[in-house]
């Protein structure tokens, strides 16, 4: 054993770090519009008092405060394109959630953000693009898919598969079926299940994925769901011939700062507010398969 | 040290192979027992078995956090486990966990799509039973969604 | 005779043990909340203080797997002991803290930060495993892009007297993880108590400006080479005293390849989720916020409190938590610490100071089952 007796000095961090404003500050927005999506699910558009914008990428979320209730992430759902508006789509699961959704025109919500790393949007460019988004998971891939609209003639193919529950669960029903009307745009929807008048496709949104025609080998997925979803999604490209450093998944899990403090997001040795939530299916892919991390 | 034939032989799911194809297929088996609480494989991994129950209880399950493992179907004695071998990638497609203490014969999936590939009859036979097996387990799951027992009917119109 | 600064220089001097109370004195003049080692409840603990008297002279402790006791030395040492529950975590990043109020006027949301204590505190009696503890904290919590404001407030005014180590008690292993028993940095006086053979004094090394100033204001004289040479002496002796050790080779690849073992599904066995390890663990920093409002619904408060990954709550989001068995929280600890810590933060996160294996009630202690993991089998029951 070496004689160390004396610890060796460190550089110490408190010398490095800068003043700068407080990120665990809410800053008030106000509720511009409200509008209800499904039996559980809701958007709320939202603008800062005074104007200005809100800069953001597409995939990055904000910590959004109730007063006296508390805070939940929720990914940005809004065009990148036009960030006077503040747009977030959120299923209501329990009391943060069912504030936010009792809030009218008018009243303030805090917003910290943005946070959190963004679709390959950039990356995507030159290739086909894949969006698979299962439920609510078409909530943080919409403002990718503005985006890539917005430029596109900077891509190849681009195709959304979504998966609902049931057609009663489809989110922006009006926008996907612009969508559809687009020439360049290849949207297909799917329910799990579906009783009465629904006539359109049915079976678990990994099943479109052989029926649409995209080059494996020149295309960038982009996969948002339930995590059992993602996981089969990207054993169904695998399978198509998409390599998993050309797939990006979106991960969720309990936030309490938002900013790589608190702990509680962590998956592995990764902080999912801060080194995602959008990952590279590579890493962290291991950490999915694990039961438990 | 005897042989896995005659117990290959015995079982219902070969019933119909030639001694030769219970051989070839033997050539591959071994027998492999698992502790209550083990895993016999983990969605993801690589295919290379599948199992003949001969005595115990596997759960069938997918992990869905963050609700944990929900168990979606289990294999009993004398019972088929293991599908995806035949299929590429040749990936699981669900994690197996024995239940209690469960002997099986655990056969070599890549020595045995070797045979099949050397043997084109033994291959067809495999197929067929296979076919089968999938095809149970298909219907089986396509009541399991109907969730038949449920009050009121899945996916209700309002 | 008060020696000016510039003639201090910054090589080491000695106090008698009778000027200590002076130099504790002098800390306060300069408007320091002092903090430091007093006894209370049964134990060593970390309090604000008023002075030498307020120190636990004369008193050691025993510790071992899930036990403590403190014992009387028979002698004056004032700082006879090693650590007790307590971490300097709960000065620095205190286990409950206000960050803001809201009020709601109509409906307008107004935000206001809670303002930093001002008043600057004064560390006495902070172990090398310990000032190794406030350095890990130090690059979490400042290290990242987004930094903690309240925490980078008080590390920088906070001064920090150090004590070495000379003699180890039953649960360290701080030589383990090159953490102690001595620190060559991170302070602004670090003393080296000295005690029997009729004399009481402490070789007192200067680590910063503020360090000196202070201690220019009361009596010492140099220390000789020899002295110097005695005080790493009482270090390789320490060093080779610990009541514990930790096999740390390959230790961070031995648990990423642990994530299956059956080994976790034992200590659950054992372990009873109680939270014990990481409040006093001095490097835990996972925290979490608790929003309240009046009865009016006028006015609201955050807080943010400590909380651990061994709580179900933890990983909860919308239909379970995550992590739902007890052997899954108590890996996610172990491996944190131990080796996912090295890859957010490029070091280990543990220093070593044994408080874990002390303060578990089923005295759990994480130096063996890194032992088990490593080699497959406990060793038998003594």
């Amino acid at each position: 054993m070496t004689e160390v007796l004396e610890a060796s000095p460190a550089v110490s961090p408190l010398a490095a770090s800068g003043a700068g404003p407080d990120p665990m500050l809410p800053v008030p927005f106000v509720v511009e519009r409200t509008q209800h999506e499904t039996a559980d699910t809701f958007t709320l558009e939202l603008l800062r008092p005074g104007g200005g914008v809100f800069a953001f990428a597409p995939g990055q979320f904000n910590m959004l405060y109730v007063f006296g209730i508390g805070e939940v992430p929720i990914s940005i759902s809004g065009e990148p394109a036009f960030p006077q508006r503040l747009v977030h789509t959120t299923r209501v699961v329990g009391a943060v959630t069912r504030g936010m959704g009792a809030l009218r025109r008018g009243d303030a919500i805090g917003v910290r953000g943005p946070f959190g790393t963004h679709w390959p949007v950039e990356q995507a460019v030159g290739c086909d693009v894949v969006v698979i988004a299962g439920g609510i998971g078409l909530a943080p891939l919409r403002p990718a898919l503005y985006e890539i609209l917005a430029h596109r003639e900077r891509y190849g193919r681009v195709v959304l598969l979504y998966g609902a529950r049931t057609p009663d669960d489809i989110l922006y029903r009006r926008q996907l079926r612009e969508w559809r009307g687009d020439f360049d745009l290849d949207v297909h929807v799917t329910v799990d299940r579906a009783i009465g008048d629904w006539r359109g496709n049915v079976g678990v949104v990994t099943t479109l994925i052989p029926r649409v025609p995209f080059d494996p080998y020149n295309t960038v997925a982009m996969i948002c769901g339930p995590e059992a979803m993602m996981r089969y999604t990207v054993l169904e490209l695998e399978r198509r011939g998409v390599p998993s450093e050309n797939v990006w998944l979106s991960l969720e899990r309990n936030m309490k700062c938002g900013i790589g403090l608190c702990g509680h997001c962590q998956c592995g040795p990764k902080f999912v507010c801060r080194d995602g939530p959008v990952f590279g299916c590579r890493d962290v892919w291991d950490l999915m398969s694990r039961r438990e991390l | 040290m005897e042989t896995l034939d005659p117990l290959l032989a015995e079982h219902p799911f070969l019933s119909g192979l030639t001694p030769p194809q219970i051989a070839t297929v033997a050539g591959c088996a071994r027998n492999e027992r698992f502790e209550a609480g083990q895993f016999l494989f983990h969605e993801g991994e690589e295919a290379n078995h599948f199992f003949i129950i001969r005595h115990g209880k596997v759960a069938v399950d997918v992990a869905a956090p963050p609700r944990g493992g929900i168990t979606i179907q289990t294999v009993a004695d004398g019972e088929i486990l293991g599908w995806s071998w035949l299929v590429p990638p040749y990936r699981w497609r669900f994690s197996a966990q024995a239940k209690e203490l469960t002997r099986t014969i655990a056969l070599d999936a890549r020595c045995l799509r070797q045979k099949c590939e050397e043997d084109h009859e033994l291959g067809y036979e495999l197929l067929k039973r296979f076919a089968d097996v999938v095809g149970q387990r298909l219907d089986a799951t396509r009541i399991q969604l109907l969730d038949v027992y449920a009050a009121e009917p899945a996916g209700r119109h309002r | 005779m008060n020696a000016s600064v510039e003639a201090l220089g910054a090589s080491p001097r000695v106090v008698e043990a009778r000027d200590i109370p002076a130099l504790l004195g002098v800390i306060l003049e300069s408007g320091y909340r002092l903090l430091g080692p007093t006894v209370r409840d049964g134990a060593i603990v970390y309090d604000e203080i008023s002075g030498a008297r307020d120190l636990p002279e004369g008193v050691g402790q025993e510790q071992t797997n899930g036990r403590y006791r403190m014992k009387a030395r028979g002698d004056h040492a004032l700082f006879g002991y090693t650590v007790g529950p307590h971490a300097w975590k709960r000065f620095l990043f205190p286990a409950s803290l206000r960050l803001f109020g809201v009020s709601r006027e109509k409906r307008a949301l107004h935000v206001e930060r809670e303002p930093d204590d001002p008043r600057p505190v004064a560390l006495l009696g902070v172990r090398p495993c310990d000032l190794a503890a406030i350095a890990r904290q130090d690059r979490v919590l400042l290290g990242g892009a987004l930094a903690d404001p309240s925490y980078r407030a008080r590390r920088e005014t906070a001064l920090i007297v150090a004590v070495q180590c000379g003699s180890p008690e039953g649960n360290c292993f701080c030589a383990s993880l090159g953490t102690g028993p001595r620190a060559s940095s991170g302070f602004d006086l670090a003393l080296t108590e000295r005690i029997g053979d009729g004399r009481h004094d402490f070789v007192v090394e200067i680590g910063s400006e503020s360090g000196a100033r202070l201690l220019g204001r009361i009596e010492s004289r140099p220390a000789s080479a020899e002295e110097l040479a005695e005080c790493r002496a009482f270090g390789r002796r320490a060093a080779s005293a610990m009541g514990r050790a930790l096999d740390v080779t390959g230790l961070k690849e031995l648990l990423e390849a642990s994530v299956e073992s059956p080994r976790w599904e034992e200590i659950a066995g054992r372990c009873m989720s109680c939270a014990n390890c990481t409040m006093v663990c001095p490097t835990c920093f996972c925290a979490t916020v608790v929003d309240a409002s009046d009865l009016a619904g006028v006015s609201a408060e955050r807080r943010r409190q400590w909380d651990s990954c061994h709580t179900l709550d933890f990983s909860y989001i919308h239909g379970g938590s995550i992590r739902r068995s007890p052997a899954s929280r108590y890996r996610q600890w172990m491996t944190h610490k131990l080796a996912t810590w090295v890859d957010q933060f490029g070091e280990t996160g543990c220093v070593g100071c044994g408080r874990c294996i002390t303060w578990c009630p089923v005295g759990i202690d994480l130096t063996e089952e890194a032992r088990v993991l490593k080699e497959g089998r406990p060793r038998p029951a003594a």
